[in-house]
């Protein structure tokens, strides 16, 4: 899948010496990224009124609600960031190997295994110092997760197996064998209702950002996504990703090395969906067990999208989507609505974005004079 | 006696359940088979499978009777079909994201609209005592075949014919091997693959309703867990033969018995494993068909998912 592409910067580069016209054709480029995703973003809300409104519940009691839950407040602004923190992550797990063009949805389950392995590790490591177990757990989640996800890019570049099935498979597969493992050797004889594994000991949590409930993860997510920007727009290897992405031929007529850098790039995909899940077990549960399943995975997908697999986008996305899964429970306490309420709104958010790719280069006032016609 | 028994009741639970699982994996990966030959993929079955299987269990349950569910079901399942083919006919519109997005946009509106329905039950489908001749109580039960299930077969023939000799099948054919050619006869390719994802969607309603109304036969959020997705898959590997996806539905539903038959005669070590046996099975046959060197035999050659 063809995705951003970037049309401003391949105009500039055929202009030299017309460095006035390239910065209007920028201007102009960002305009239309900017202006595009949130007129998509309004035209849902608007739908997704319409929907509440059909059933009778008032659509303006549910924005005014999903505010007061998601920004509203220093509580609520503290509720969304925590729910943000692994949605930044696992955004990355779907906008890395998008840069190659390829659609990863596999996140959910590198998230589960990501968590289980942290916890895997660190049970055993009691007693030993905190510092070093919180090291061992991050590289037991990103390997775990990066195996995974990795494995489906491998499958895709050596045996032409469609990512996309293959990510989510693996998926399914991955809360299988957590469920086996946590039902199994890995289980905690005290857990009777919930199945979980030991705790990995509260020395061995992640600490809060002074003066909040927020969870370093955050601050880990953030510069997860500053570093793939880096990584993607600023590095040759990211160069080389983007080419391969834009058009697979001339990357190998190039002598790139695309199979490695397909595999590469959904290993560091999947690294980062296991980070967050290294860091859900470390930072809020204190153990793996099935409230690692909690969707994370599957909204990072819309977020990336929304995003449009753009790292540095993905911090605002992020914290969007947060603040309206934080107000989720508000929301259906205040109007009783069902639980899935918010699932339907980000599932109209999905269509509406990807219905919006067909609006780049149509709507007039976003195009450049020169290209008006 | 027993014990010849107990060695018999693994493969005549795996045989029952083959038949009792395969069913709607039949149904969604017809319905699969039949929009991939248009040109297009949908992703979002998984999506159209839970709404089939909430709308069909809701309208049973109103109407008291299992089959205004299942004409329901189809119906709901035409309509998400017809929001996919609409959608991917606007360009730069990707099929394989409105999938996704349709899973999760379908996944909402069925737990939205079927939480009141957890509890309730609604009125089953009927099923045909095939196992009238046997004394043997396992057998019995392994042959109480659903209606759907030779519904299914037939369709699977009907289509099967369809693509080789009768005119709609040809065209359909047509707009996904070579969208110009289609063109250029003066057919609407969109307007094909729209009707084409349209009768998709039908099928997969469908087997949403044999899902809530059958086997398991109530509604519950975990209803569908990926059969929807591995059609997918599994329409690769029946290389988009109406027939042998019949075949390759009936392997899938014994991989997904396989997990409660063992369970049925105590074996516990591994249980959640074998419960991940269809993705396992889905992911083996993913990598043994697949090439990367060339184009898979009968591939509609518009198809996206094997350029």
């Amino acid at each position: 899948m063809a995705t951003v592409a970037e049309r401003p910067a391949l105009l500039s580069a055929v202009t030299p010496a017309a460095s006035r016209t390239e910065g209007v054709l920028r201007a102009y480029g960002a305009a239309e990224v900017l202006v595009i995703p949130l007129l998509a973003i309004l035209v849902a809300a608007l739908l997704f009124a319409a929907f509440i409104g059909a059933l009778g519940k008032s659509p303006v009691q549910l924005y005014q609600l999903v505010y007061t839950g998601a920004f509203g407040t220093w509580f609520s602004w503290q509720n969304t960031l925590l729910r943000a923190a692994p949605l930044l992550l696992t955004a990355l797990c779907v906008a890395l190997p998008a840069q190659l063009g390829m659609v990863v949805i596999g996140g959910e389950g590198a998230l589960v295994l990501g968590g289980l392995s942290a916890a895997a590790v660190a049970i055993p490591m009691q007693g030993f110092p905190p510092a070093l177990v919180i090291a061992v757990m991050v590289l037991a989640g990103m390997a775990a997760g990066a195996a995974w996800i990795g494995g489906a890019g491998a499958l895709r570049a050596y045996r032409g197996v469609n990512e996309t099935i293959s990510s989510l498979l693996l998926s399914y597969i991955a809360i299988a064998v957590m469920n086996h493992f946590v039902e199994g050797v890995l289980r905690d004889p005290a857990s009777l209702n919930k199945p979980s594994t030991a705790h990995i000991g509260v020395v061995n949590m992640i600490g809060v950002l002074p003066g909040t409930r927020v969870h370093w993860g955050l601050l880990i997510g953030i510069a997860a996504c500053l570093i793939a920007w880096f990584l993607v727009k600023r590095t040759t290897f990211g160069f080389a990703g983007r080419i391969t992405g834009g058009n697979i031929r001339a990357a190998r007529l190039q002598g790139l090395p695309v199979e490695r850098l397909i595999v590469i790039f959904c290993a560091l995909g999947g690294a980062m969906a296991g980070f967050a899940g290294m860091i859900e077990v470390a930072a809020v549960h204190g153990r793996a067990n099935a409230s690692l399943i909690a969707g994370y995975g599957y909204t990072g997908i819309l977020v990336a999208f929304l995003a449009r697999q753009h790292p540095l986008a993905v911090i605002p996305v992020s914290v969007l989507l947060g603040g309206i899964a934080a107000a989720g429970g508000l929301v259906q306490r205040r109007m009783g609505l069902p639980d899935a309420t918010m699932l339907v709104f980000q599932g109209i958010l999905f269509v509406l974005i990807l219905l919006s790719e067909t609006a780049y280069g149509r709507i007039s006032f976003l195009q450049p004079p020169a290209e008006r016609t | 006696m027993g014990a010849v028994i107990d060695i018999w009741s693994v493969p005549i639970a795996v045989l029952g359940g083959a038949i009792r699982v395969s069913t709607p994996f039949l149904f969604v990966s017809l319905g699969e088979c039949l929009t991939e030959k248009s040109g297009r993929i949908n992703l979002g079955l998984e999506g159209t499978l839970v709404v089939g299987a909430i709308t069909g269990y809701a309208i049973a349950y109103e109407f008291n009777s299992a089959w205004i569910g299942v004409l329901a079901a189809g119906f709901a399942g035409c309509l998400f079909g017809a929001l996919h083919g609409y959608l991917c006919s606007f360009q730069r519109v990707n099929d394989i994201a409105i999938g996704i997005a349709l899973m999760l946009l379908g996944t909402g509106l069925a737990f939205f609209f079927g939480k009141p329905y957890i509890q309730p039950t609604a009125p089953r489908l009927p099923a045909i005592p095939l196992g009238f001749w046997s004394d043997i109580p396992h057998l019995k039960a392994a042959l109480q075949i659903n209606v759907l299930f030779p519904i299914g077969i037939a369709a699977a023939v009907l289509l099967w014919w369809a693509f080789r000799a009768a005119r709609v099948g040809l065209i359909v054919r047509m707009a996904g091997d070579s969208a110009d050619a289609a063109r250029a006869m003066g057919y609407d390719v969109d307007r094909i693959r729209l009707l084409a994802t349209v009768a998709g969607g039908f099928l997969a309603g469908i087997a949403g309703a044999y899902l809530s109304l059958y086997y398991p036969g109530s509604w519950n959020e975990g209803l569908s867990s990926g059969q929807g997705l591995m059609a997918v898959a599994l329409v690769i590997f029946a290389r988009w033969n109406p027939l042998a996806c019949f075949a390759a539905a009936l392997l899938f539903g014994g991989a997904g018995a396989l997990g409660p038959a063992l369970q049925s005669v105590g074996v516990s070590t591994g249980y959640y494993l074998f419960y991940a046996a269809p993705y396992v099975l889905t992911l083996c046959i993913m990598v043994l068909t697949s090439s990367r060197s060339h184009v898979l035999a009968g591939a509609p050659s518009e198809l996206s998912i094997t350029k």
